[in-house]
């Protein structure tokens, strides 16, 4: 199958950040990226559907300024055949925006299968992939924790609130990724090195207008310090006595 | 003064909570905004519009019914082309839907079929001038961006829970409305619901979670956790990354980065370490509870009250305790 | 851990890719578990496949023998993302790479290296590496163990070895011994033996206090038949295992640079959160002098390392300046592990720690490959002219 997928530079969630001095972004200093979670599940489902189903494509397509080619080398060394940049000094919060240029990169690709994470890690927002679905007029399911294809045929389960359905849909179509689906490979050295040989083509992110932007970042509130009640199951009483009149939640 | 557009999502023929959420967002839109209608969107197997005075209750002016055998399970493709008909042949201010799993794959659908932007998982929204400015948690959780959204109409999904669903009784005048385009034509079939196993509370909804993690050992442990969240009597159980990986738990029990977010009003979380992964699910619950061995626990960072211990002891004798104290208030 | 002299902008784009990519199995797959491993005196088996799949083994060695094919500095990276978890998981690669697979590939025909070099890539053929006995540490050169060459041109292995990584775990063994009754150095010739050759036995040594997540084992030859196609047909002389020394050696210099940098990493968060006197331990001056000075030689160190791997990259490194660099990062390495322990205070002699654990590894790191003390003899050797050894 031919199978895109779209995948997003992140910083890792694990670092304390700080907002940065023009209090419209993060302080950069000393963050590490890496592909947003889900995507990376999104290229591996790309590389294993192609493992199993016999010869295809995985192409990778990111948008943003140069740095992002890191994260397409990424997946280029996890197995993806071609990589695209979608050139723009930055990505905007408009997923709109986001969905056009991407949908012009995948117009007439001859994809069978475009792939998203459910949502960037960072960002969180959950709408570039239903937005290109529906320039692009293809059938879409989010939210996907299983797919499986035969014949032209996709059939997903997606996760609801306290339930799950079941969809099937024809090919071409656009899958959002979500926890069930799997993990992303750690590149191989060997990956890494023929990554380097693979095309990784730059070409401008047609955006167009945008209409979210970004007014300012700033930490959420600190909770006020917690403190520990005691040890082990003696210190139970205490806690309840707490909750009931201190807390009341009980 | 225009008119807002709130989608009422249903379930199995009910109305679920961000429905309420939506409108009664919608409703306080509509009233800063010098005070146009509230138009619901309300879609689903044929008597859903007995829904509609509900929707009325928390200030729907006009509850739009579209009434189809197969819309009994959500459609996006109809409910998409249906809802961006009406918002664009309404002139409405703004169209406001749930960030719940449909709403977050519905509203981008709209904005993207009527060219618009939209903003979505707000905690809050206001009028500036001709613009929305909206504040959205992200990263983690860890930073709070503030947007604004131009355009008109303005598109936002409200996150689950984030503002309380205020009553303003307005009159809910059924509409009735065909769907946009024939179900039938339907790319996207829905062949299976599965429910989420007979009772259990939603994560989504419960007013207290008791969550489980590394520290309960094994699968079998996880039973400590659901006697608690029984004793509580109004709990879910939810669970970390690292169980749901290891199969003790569904994948959708799973809270935190990569998985559901929430926000109640107790979060008890046992045997859990804290990573940041878990953090960004939960930080925004109103009182923490922690109970891990190690009292250099990160955990014991975010929680309000904490017991270093081992949770395999604490736990029965914790149920215990909440089951008393619940027969006796 | 910060780096706090930049010296990723020295490194390309592949290799810190390199890094990453083993540092995330490493913190994926071998932390959580290692320090249970290393209490139970058990190496984690299970993570093998893996380590094969990441392309571990070998790294260096030529693609055509299913190998990655990397540069040195991203070889020496990939054992100090793999020591930063645990100098036995360090070790098992060294051994199964420098010191299996290269002889192989320095030493063997084509043949073998076609037979051997992609399975063990792949982590089929797992490998371990004869040269100590238990009277010839440091003097390799007086080894006793015997091959004698038959009629048919056979040969027959008797002898025992000891301190061998992977010994009883290993599907072949490369012995070096000495041939046909030649008692000289000279007549050292390396052989591939496969450890299920009747004769062939290994046993792992027990009651050790260092190196515990690791398979430490003594090899016996008693009348061990091999083929003429087991004998590595372009070794010859001690030169033939030491260059072997000098591969591993090599990787050894970057390895324990991640092992002082995990107990550099875990000083310094617990020197942060650590509350005594109504502050993080981290802002008295004992401890910020113990923080100053781990810091200052791990970035000596890595900077050594990386202009040594340049070197050999280029072809003219000397395996003296290997010793200098295995000498020193071995020795700095155990004192940050010491230092860091310490800072810990009585948390740090817990398991669920890793500084105490690296600090007993690091023991052992600090006495193979050559001990400090032979490598301080190399440069003295090589400085002065003269001969310190006997």
């Amino acid at each position: 199958m031919k199978i895109a997928v779209c995948i997003k530079r992140v910083p890792d969630m694990e670092t304390r950040f700080k907002i940065a001095a023009s209090g419209k972004a993060v302080d950069e200093t000393g963050l590490k990226y890496d592909m947003s979670d889900f995507d990376g599940y999104a290229v591996e489902t790309a590389l294993q559907l192609n493992e199993k189903q016999g010869p295809g494509e995985t192409v990778v397509i990111s948008l943003g300024p140069d740095v992002v080619q890191e994260q397409l080398r990424k997946a280029l060394s996890m197995g993806a055949d071609r990589a695209v940049q979608l050139k723009a000094d930055r990505v905007p919060v408009d997923g709109l925006a986001i969905a056009r240029a991407l949908a012009a990169e995948l117009e007439g690709g001859g994809y069978d299968l475009i792939l998203f994470g459910r949502q960037a890690v960072d960002s969180a927002n959950a709408t570039v992939g239903p937005m290109t679905a529906e320039l692009l007029d293809l059938p879409c399911a989010t939210a996907v924790s299983t797919l499986d294809i035969a014949n032209g045929r996709a059939t997903a389960r997606r996760e609801l609130e306290g339930a799950a359905e079941i969809v099937e849909f024809p090919l071409p179509a656009i899958v959002t990724v979500d926890e069930g689906m799997p993990r992303a490979r750690y590149p191989s050295l060997k990956g890494i090195m023929a990554a380097k040989k693979k095309p990784l083509e730059v070409k401008p992110a047609q955006l167009g207008e945008e209409r979210l932007t970004l007014e300012k970042m700033e930490l959420p509130p600190e909770r006020a310090a917690g403190r520990i009640v005691g040890e082990g199951p003696g210190a139970v009483p205490d806690l309840v006595r707490l909750l009931h009149t201190e807390a009341k939640v009980l | 003064m225009a008119n807002t557009f709130a989608m009422a999502e249903s379930r199995g023929g009910a109305l679920r909570r961000v429905a309420i959420e939506a409108v009664s967002a919608a409703r306080a839109l509509a009233d800063a905004s010098g005070g146009g209608e509230v138009h619901a969107l309300l879609a689903g197997a044929p008597g859903v519009a007995a829904l509609a005075p509900e929707l009325g209750k928390y200030g729907a002016d006009v509850v739009i019914v579209v009434e189809h055998p197969a819309l009994a399970n959500a459609n996006s493709e109809v409910l998409a082309a249906t809802a961006a008909g009406r918002i664009r042949s309404g002139g409405y201010r703004a169209a406001l839907f749930s960030a719940s799993a449909q709403g977050r794959d519905l509203a981008p659908r709209v904005a993207a079929k009527l060219g618009v932007g939209m903003a979505a998982d707000v905690t809050s929204f206001e009028l500036a001038g001709d613009a929305l400015v909206v504040r959205h948690p992200a990263y983690a959780g860890k930073v709070i961006a503030t947007l604004r959204l131009t355009g008109t109409p303005a598109i936002l999904t409200l996150r689950p829970g984030a503002r309380a669903a205020v009553e303003q009784a307005k009159a809910a005048r059924v509409e009735s409305a065909p769907p946009a385009v024939d179900p039938a034509t339907s790319r996207v079939v829905v062949k299976e619901m599965i429910a989420g196993g007979g009772a259990k509370l939603d994560i989504g909804d419960a007013p207290v979670i008791v969550s489980g993690g590394r520290g309960l050992k094994s699968a079998e442990n996880f039973k400590l956790v659901e006697d608690l969240a029984a004793a509580f009597g109004n709990a879910a159980v939810g669970a970390t990354r690292a169980v749901t990986d290891d199969g003790w738990r569904p994948h959708s029990d799973q809270i935190g980065q990569t998985g559901r977010q929430v926000s109640p009003d107790l979060y008890v979380a046992c045997g859990i370490s804290g990573a940041i992964q878990h953090i960004a699910g939960m930080r925004n619950s109103r009182t923490i509870v922690a109970i891990n061995k190690d009292k250099d626990a990160p955990i014991f960072k975010v929680a309000d009250y904490g017991i270093v211990g081992d949770v395999l002891e604490v736990l029965p004798v914790l149920t215990a305790a909440v089951k008393q104290a619940r027969s006796q208030g | 851990m910060q780096d706090f002299f930049d010296i990723d902008s020295a490194l390309s784009e592949e290799e810190r890719a390199v890094r990453e990519s083993v540092r995330q199995f490493v913190d994926e797959r071998v932390i959580p578990v290692i320090g249970d491993c290393y209490v139970e005196g058990r190496f984690p088996r299970e993570i093998i496949p893996g380590l094969a799949e990441l392309g571990v083994f070998g790294a260096n060695l030529p693609e055509e023998y299913g190998c990655a094919g990397l540069n040195n500095v991203a070889y020496g990276l990939i054992m100090q993302e793999l020591e930063r978890g645990d100098s036995g998981i360090r070790s098992f690669a060294s051994v199964q790479g420098a010191l299996v697979m290269y002889p192989i590939f320095a030493f063997g025909s084509e043949e073998q290296k076609k037979h051997y070099l992609p399975k063990m890539a792949s982590g089929e053929i797992i490998g371990c590496f004869g040269l100590t006995e238990p009277d010839f540490g440091s003097n390799p050169s007086g080894m006793i163990t015997m091959a004698k060459e038959q009629s048919d041109g056979s040969w027959v292995l008797n002898g025992a070895k000891m301190w061998i990584t992977n010994g009883s775990q290993a599907n072949v063994a490369v012995v070096w011994a000495k041939t046909n009754g030649d008692k000289s150095d000279k007549s050292i010739r390396g052989f591939v033996v496969p450890t299920n050759t009747k004769g062939f036995s290994a046993k792992d040594q027990k009651g050790k206090l260092s190196l515990r997540a690791s398979d430490t084992s003594e090899l016996v030859m008693q009348d061990v038949h091999l083929p003429a196609t087991a004998l590595l047909p372009k070794s010859g002389g001690l030169k033939s295992p030491l260059m072997c020394l000098t591969q591993a050696r090599y990787g050894i210099s970057w390895g324990v640079i991640g092992a002082a940098m995990a107990c550099y990493e875990e000083a310094l968060a617990y020197s942060t959160s650590r509350v005594m006197f109504d502050k993080p331990i981290g802002g008295f001056q004992i401890q910020q002098q113990r923080l100053a000075i781990m810091l200052t030689e791990i970035v000596k160190a890595q900077l050594v390392s990386l202009h040594l791997g340049r070197l050999k990259d280029l072809g003219t490194f000397t395996p003296q300046q290997v010793s200098f660099a295995k000498r020193n990062n071995c020795d700095i390495a155990t004192d940050v592990a010491r230092e860091a322990r310490r800072l810990l205070g009585a948390n740090g002699i817990l398991a669920e720690y890793a500084s105490m654990r690296h600090m007993a590894n690091l023991e052992s790191v600090y006495t193979y490959e050559g001990t400090h003390d032979i490598h301080t003899l190399i440069l003295g050797q090589a400085v002065t002219g003269l001969s310190a050894f006997n």
